[in-house]
């Protein structure tokens, strides 16, 4: 995977968190995985499709999504509520939504999010795509952003993914 | 001034509601998709729309090129992740009548909803 897309994904994570909930992020050093590592309990999904295909998970231990969810939507939020999961969705749909604007020369169209909820769950990642998972601490704590992504071969000018991306809205 | 508020997120909505409270507006209505907008928008009769790009159901683009093909001239302001220039090019051309980029600040989305309205009122 070109480093390229790992930098968008941390320089999105923190604009996200500084921004919409004033929380600074460090982060590990990001490493490569053969599938979609999702150790927490908590993940949020988003499918990328145009010239890069793929997920992106946004991935929380159930103490540190409750911290975030709080500073995020401004009030505590159970996690068996619908809200405590469009406020993760949300989280990953903006930090997808500004890392693809970084890719360079490349069209790529987001979904709509999914979250999953529950120990031990796992995510099966597209075929033939580069897992990387880039450990993130916060004060409320640890958490991951885990992008498995494969370019689409001659994507530029090619009809196939104009009509992938045009499909995704 | 009646401010509808369009994003299939509970959690944006939120968001974006405190900060009209915060300037005043207390006229405010909420649609999860450019679907439920559609159907809310002529019994509420929107004066400003904050619109999300990606929803499920019917997007913002498409309840856009809809809403302006009714021939309604309501202000629009576009809060979504899209930040590609052709993406922003595209929506303006769809009739839209300012940008926002999410993440954003409360200041971020004041200045737009002033900025917005005040090219209206000199328009």
């Amino acid at each position: 995977m070109d480093t390229s897309y790992v930098t968008a994904f941390i320089e999105a994570t923190q604009i996200v968190f500084d921004t919409m909930l004033r929380m600074p992020i460090t982060f590990g050093r990001p490493e490569v995985a053969e599938s979609l590592p999702t150790k927490f309990d908590i993940s949020g999904i988003i499918g990328l499709s145009g010239d890069v295909v793929g997920a992106v998970v946004l991935s929380f231990p159930k103490e540190t999504a409750e911290g975030v969810v709080t500073a995020f939507a401004g009030a505590p939020l159970s996690i068996d509520s619908d809200d405590f999961a469009d406020a993760i969705g949300e989280l990953a749909n903006m930090i997808s939504g500004n890392a693809k604007a970084k890719f360079p020369g490349r069209s790529v169209s987001i979904s709509c999010p999914s979250v999953v909820i529950g120990k031990n769950h796992r995510i099966h990642q597209p075929s033939d795509s580069t897992c990387v998972s880039i450990p993130c601490h916060s004060s409320c704590g640890e958490f991951a952003v885990e992008v498995c992504i494969r370019e689409v071969e001659s994507a530029v000018g090619s009809q196939s993914a104009s009509e992938t991306a045009s499909a995704a809205g | 001034m009646r401010v509808m508020i369009v994003d299939d997120s509970k959690t944006m909505r939120n968001i974006q509601r405190n900060v009209l409270t915060k300037l005043g507006y207390t006229e405010l209505e909420e649609a999860c998709d450019g679907q439920d907008a559609l159907s809310k928008a002529g019994a509420f009769k929107p004066e400003l729309i904050l619109l999300d790009w990606n929803m499920p159901n019917m997007d913002g683009l498409t309840f856009l090129k809809t809403y302006r093909g009714q021939g309604h001239a309501t202000p629009i302001i576009m809060v979504t992740t899209e930040s590609e220039k052709p993406r922003v090019v595209e929506a303006i051309k769809a009739g839209v009548n300012n940008y926002l980029v999410k993440p954003f600040t409360p200041d971020g989305l004041s200045g737009r909803i002033k900025e917005t309205l005040e090219k209206m009122a000199a328009a």
